[in-house]
Order: structure tokens, then sequence, then C-alpha cells
């Protein structure tokens, strides 16, 4: 969103970002000075805790707030623990639990089996591609203790980390808890569980790789009307006109999708069966935006788009994790799907124009 | 890093809600007394008159035109649940869909005095239908190169030349046609054409049929010998109907009729079913397209909520139509790829793989009609400042 209704909320948002992040600047920088400047600057406005009621210590934004937030830090490819830190801290606060200041991640991120916790709180199993979690203050889990879901901490020091072949972005490690101490233990509230967890994660990323096609977009469309060939502007052939117009399509399907996930989450956030429709529905159609847009921003880039050197990959590479991340489109589609046929053909109309 | 771009997320008010309830009991009514069957989807006849009348005499058509003219003065968004509960059920709503849609509207805003009371109301009560003569045998997409003349004389126009893609001209009793005053000139290559209403039982018009590869008979050619319009019939200002075409062009493009022509494919699929038990690739094959089309409503939803505000939304409006009308017609072919694992029942009415191969060839018209994919990315394109 870009008009003057934006809250204050998102205007410091994308003003901490364009002075300390910005894309070009990150991507050639020598050292990682810039990240300690930018996360004291987010910390120091109070968006890494937008998710934590002011009781706790946060600063109690709204849900559509804290989602604009993860948007726009994807129209970044902001590269530090900010959604990984809202999640963490909407935990926490669930746990009862103060936040203390630094960044922190979340467990599990990729779906398999539950993590488990014994009676004197020690942590085995493991968790694949977890982002951030080497520098995290903390790693906040939702672990399976004999049947009972409960929200635990636990610290990266404590655990096995073992960085990923292969980093799409986001610095992912596999961690391995081998009865590891936790920090704190809490039962998770009535009615909360990892699917809660999963199903949040999964509108945060849907967001965040909304924010990610918005700037795929904008650089694509930039990059076409500056660069020259056959004597013209790339952006003045038809082929790449129409290309650009099915990003265009993508985007909008994504900002549609991840803002329609995000208003349920403010306004109805009790409708269960509304929020599993909204959440995957959004997850499911922005993995294919970006599968699709993503193709195309970089077809219309030529090779200098999948260069380290330039900025493009900054965001096809996180959008690409963040596909896999809180389940893929495949597992929500598959969820989706079950739900719709047991429903039978005659509830789907009624269920779409619910919305 | 922002677009231009805007879908914000819309909900139709509470207030529909009633609404939407008294459009389906009506529906249910049709239904048991065998008006139409929905599982026939495409398949089934679409201009049914007396179904049209009986649709007017519930207020739901014309509902958000002025009550002089015969309307409700409605607002649009209840107009967008009246359409979606049609379409979903593929009702049969053509004797008067058009009318509604956009002749009406276009008349609301340029006729003369004497054709909004003559047409008006007879629209609102169900009673005439409308046809749109736009596209010619060597101009479709290309608008505004038609050539049909209209030539000025005493009292009036003498209309000749030919109309082609006319859908329901054989059913219509008006069309909104589109003709030559002057040529283009250097400076606007769309001056020159006018829009006139035109009685289809006026003296030299001939309608011949065009049949479809589903054997469906939707399009008709049309001819005009030397039909006199008198200067009433005449919409907005001689030489100038391509100020009119833009905000038609929004109304027309981005609704549920854009997306849902198939949906009826998509429940035979779950019907067919049944209570088998269900894999994974059609669990998630279903769950994809469920997805989608959830993602296209919220966003045709989004650009009513624009509409309704007085905007003019052309970008998001081309995105609509365009995505929907693919969606819409790959939508058979899906269906059929997933049907290949699924059991039929024998004697299942009706069966599954006639609705999908019928589909399948009415399918090309959705991106062609009303706006090519083509032309749309263009002004999609346009918007997004490539042009």
């Amino acid at each position: 969103m870009q008009d003057s209704s934006d809250s204050i909320v998102v205007e410091t948002t994308r003003r901490i970002f364009a002075d300390l992040c910005d894309p070009r600047t990150v991507n050639a920088a020598k050292d990682d000075a810039w990240k300690a400047r930018l996360w004291q600057a987010l910390e120091e406005s109070g968006l890494t805790l937008a998710w934590v009621p002011e009781d706790n210590g946060g600063t109690g934004a709204t849900m559509t707030d804290a989602f604009d937030i993860a948007r726009i830090s994807g129209q970044y490819a902001v590269p530090v623990a900010l959604g990984e830190t809202l999640l963490a801290g909407w935990l926490l606060a669930k746990a009862g639990q103060q936040c203390q200041p630094g960044p922190m991640t979340v467990a599990p991120m990729r779906d398999g089996p539950a993590i488990r916790i014994d009676a004197d709180g020690r942590l085995s199993g493991r968790a694949k591609a977890v982002a951030f979690a080497r520098g995290a203050t903390q790693i906040v889990v939702i672990a399976d203790r004999a049947g009972i879901p409960v929200i635990a901490g636990v610290s990266p020091q404590d655990c096995t980390l073992a960085d990923r072949p292969t980093d799409l972005g986001g610095e992912r490690a596999d961690v391995t808890f081998d009865n590891a101490p936790s920090r704190f233990v809490a039962d998770a509230p009535a009615g909360f569980d990892a699917p809660a967890l999963r199903q949040l994660g999964a509108a945060l990323r849907a967001a965040q790789m909304t924010g990610a096609l918005e700037t795929m977009l904008h650089i694509s469309t930039e990059y076409a009307g500056e660069r020259v060939a056959f004597g013209r502007t790339i952006s003045k052939f038809q082929a790449v006109q129409h290309n650009l117009a099915q990003l265009g399509a993508e985007v909008a399907a994504a900002l549609t999708a991840s803002g329609s996930a995000a208003d349920t989450y403010e306004n109805e956030a009790d409708d269960a069966a509304a929020l599993f429709l909204e959440v995957a529905s959004a997850k499911i159609r922005i993995g294919e935006a970006v599968e699709k847009g993503g193709a195309i921003a970089h077809q219309v880039h030529g090779a200098i788009g999948y260069t380290a050197e330039h900025v493009l990959q900054r965001f096809t590479r996180r959008a690409w994790g963040w596909r896999d991340d809180f389940g893929s489109e495949s597992v929500w589609a598959r969820d989706l799907g079950e739900r719709v046929i047991a429903n039978g053909a005659d509830a789907l109309w009624p269920t779409l124009t619910s919305r | 890093m922002q677009t231009a771009i805007r879908f914000d997320p819309m909900r139709l008010p509470p207030e529909t809600e009633k609404l939407r309830q008294e459009v389906r009991a009506f529906i249910a009514e049709e239904i048991e007394a065998g008006t139409f069957d929905p599982a026939l989807g495409l398949k089934g006849e679409s201009f049914d008159r007396e179904f049209s009348k009986r649709v007017a005499a519930k207020g739901w058509i014309g509902m958000t035109w002025p009550k002089k003219y015969g309307g409700a003065e409605r607002s649009y968004l209840d107009r967008y649940v009246v359409t979606e509960e049609l379409r979903a059920v593929t009702a049969p709503t053509w004797a008067h869909f058009v009318a509604d849609r956009q002749s009406g509207p276009v008349i609301l805003k340029y006729g003369s005095e004497k054709v909004k009371q003559e047409v008006l109301p007879r629209i609102c009560r169900g009673e005439v239908g409308f046809a749109i003569g736009m596209s010619e045998p060597n101009s479709g997409s290309d608008l505004f190169a038609a050539a049909a003349k209209a030539e000025k004389v005493d009292g009036g126009y003498r209309l000749s030349g030919t109309k082609v893609w006319t859908s329901n001209a054989h059913q219509a009793d008006y069309m909104i046609g589109l003709f030559r005053t002057s040529p283009p000139t250097k400076e606007n290559r769309r001056h020159g054409l006018t829009q006139f209403v035109i009685n289809m039982s006026w003296d030299g018009i001939t309608v011949n049929p065009i049949i479809q590869m589903s054997g469906k008979h939707d399009f008709n050619e049309v001819v005009f010998d030397n039909v006199f319009v008198p200067d009433d019939y005449q919409l907005g200002e001689v030489d100038g109907a391509w100020k009119q075409a833009t905000s038609e062009l929004a109304y027309e493009r981005s609704g549920p009729e854009r997306f849902l022509e198939t949906y009826y494919v998509l429940t035979g699929f779950i019907n067919a079913i049944g209570d088998q038990p269900v894999d994974l690739r059609t669990s998630e094959g279903v769950g994809r397209l469920v997805a989608q089309l959830h993602t296209l409503r919220r966003m045709s939803v989004s650009v009513a909520g624009m509409l309704e505000a007085g905007k003019e939304p052309v970008l998001e409006s081309s995105i609509v139509k365009d995505s929907g009308t693919i969606w819409e017609q790959e939508l058979p072919g899906k269906v059929r790829s997933l049907a290949a694992f699924v059991e039929r029942e024998p004697g299942n009415d009706p069966d599954l793989d006639d609705i999908i191969d019928f589909a399948l060839l009415q399918a090309p018209k959705f991106t062609i009609q009303g706006g090519t994919t083509e032309v749309l990315r263009g002004i999609i394109a346009r918007g997004l400042g490539l042009r």
C-alpha cells in the first residue's frame, strides 16, 4: 500500500529499509556492519516485537500492520531475522514470556516429524532449514511432550547446526536437538498447536513473497526501460511487454491473496475454516506466482540477472526458499483439496462466497 | 519497490447476504421447476425470455439504474452478488445479460431521453435484449478500424456494412452498433466512429447464423443495407465513440462471468468422485484449482469495490479479465487430467466426459471474446508504464 492512509508503523518500516537496507548497497557491501545498524533501528522502533502485546514488552501492532511490515521486508529482501523474530515474539507472548532484545527464530520451519521434549525439558529431534538459526539469541520451538503441545526456548549453542549445502537465502541451518536443555517450557494455550504456528508462518511467508514479487516487477520494468537492444529499449518489444504483463498479473494475485489472508487474521481470527481457506489459498497461489513470476523476472533481465553481483537473485532466491517454509504449495493444496472433496460439490460455492 | 497495482481486501457488505439468500432461493425454485440443470452448464440453453422476465420481476435487472427508468437504484455490489450467484449455476440469463451489463449503462449515460424512456424500462422488465455490434470481418481487436458506414441523411443516418461475432443478434430486440461517420484524423486515429441504438426489426437488417464448432449458435453476422436510424437513436457525440469506450470496458471486463463459465466442470468432477477414496494427486489438483478460484474471486470483488467507489480501475480489471478467462479456459483440460484416474459410475447423468468434451469445444472463445489476451496484455503493459 502506498497512499497517505499508511499507518505510522508502515511508514516507519519503509523509511528504515530505504535508509539502511537498500538492496544494491547491501549486495555490494564489503562487510556486515550495516546489519547491526539495521537491527538496532528495527528494535528501537519496536518493529521486531510487533506481534507481542504491550503488556509483554512489545508494540502490539495490528495484525495487518505486522503483515505489512513483513511484505515491505520482502520488498527489500531484508536479510535479517525480522519475520522470524515476529513469529518468535508471538509464540513467547502465548507462553507468557518476556521478550529480550536480539534476533530470534522459530522451529519447526519445514514440515517433518515433531520435535519432542521430555519431562525434564530436554529437546530431541531435528528441524530442517531453520532461517537465521546461527545468530539467534533464542530458537523458540513448538514441541511435543507425549502428545501435548508446548512452547520452549533453546539456545542455538545447545544445538548442533549444519549449514545446508545450497543456501537459497536467509542463512539456513539444519538444527539437531540432542537432549538439548530448554531455557523455559510453557504449555501452549488451549486450542493452540503446531498447525497454528505453521498457519501463521505460512501467512507471513505469503506476505514476504508478495513483497519480493513486487520488487521483481519493479526492477524488471525498470531494467526493460533502460536496456537497449536492436536500436530500442527492450520494453518496446511486445514479447517483453506481454511477459511483464503476466508478471504483473502474478503480483496482482499475490497482493490479493496475502492481503485477504492478513485481513482475515485481523478481523476473523476465531473463524478456523475462514483462516484455513485464506491461508491455504495464499500459500498455494503465491507459491505458484513465485514460480512463474521469478522465471519471468530472470528472463527479462537476461544474463546479468542470474549473477551473484546483481540484486535480482536476492529476491528470487529468498522467494524460492520461503515457498518451502511452513508447508509447500503441494502440501497445502492436498489439505485444501481433501477438505473440499469431503465437503462435497454443493458446499464449495457457499464456502467461497463466505469470504 | 512499490507497484501501481492495487487490490485492497474488499469484502462484500453484510447487507448483501440477505439478497444472496433470496437469489439462491429463487434459483432453487427454478431448478425444481425444471427451467434449467446447472450440471449441464454451457450445454444448456442460455437464452430464456420467460426466465429473464421472472428475474426482472424480482427487481434484478437494471438494479443500479434510476427508478425513473425502471431501475432499483441499488448498489453495484448488490448487482455483483446477483450476477455471481446466477453465473455459478450457469443460469440462462442470456436474454437480458448484455443489456443489463453494458447496453443499458451506455444508454443511460449517452442516450436521448426518448430512447431512455423507450428502452430502459423494457430492459428492466426483462422484455427486451441487446446485441453488441462492434466487430466486423476486417476489424475485431482493432476496434477503431471499423468501416461499416453511417451516412448522414435528413432526420437521421443510413447504415450500411456488416457486423460479425454479434452474440445473440438472432434473438436480440436491439443492438448497439458502432459505425463510421467520418474518416479518422491524423491527430486521432480513433476519431470518426459513432454509436447508435438500433431496433433489430427495422428494414434492411439481415441476420445470418454462425455455428460454433461445439454446435452452439451464439454468434451471427449482421448485414445492414441502407438501414435508417433516426437522430434520436444516436448515442453521445457524433464521431466521439472513442470517448465512450473506456469506462464501459472496466465494467465489462472484471465481473464474475469472466472466470465462472466452466465452474460447473469442477463441481461436476467433485460430484463424480462422490464417496470414493481420494488419492494425493486428485486432492492436490482440486486444492490448487480452488486456491486459484478463490484468489480470482477476491480480485474481482476488489475491483467491484473500486468501481463502487467511483474509480476506473482499467489496469486491475484488465488483469482480472486476462487471468480469469485463461483460468476458465484451462479448467476443462485440468479436470480431464485429474479425472483420468477417477472411476466413473456408469449411468451418471450428465456424463462427466461429455461435459468435459463440450467445454473443451467452447473454451477457445473465452480468451477472445470481450477483449483478447494479447490486447489486454498491451493494456496491462501500458498500465505498468511500458508503453
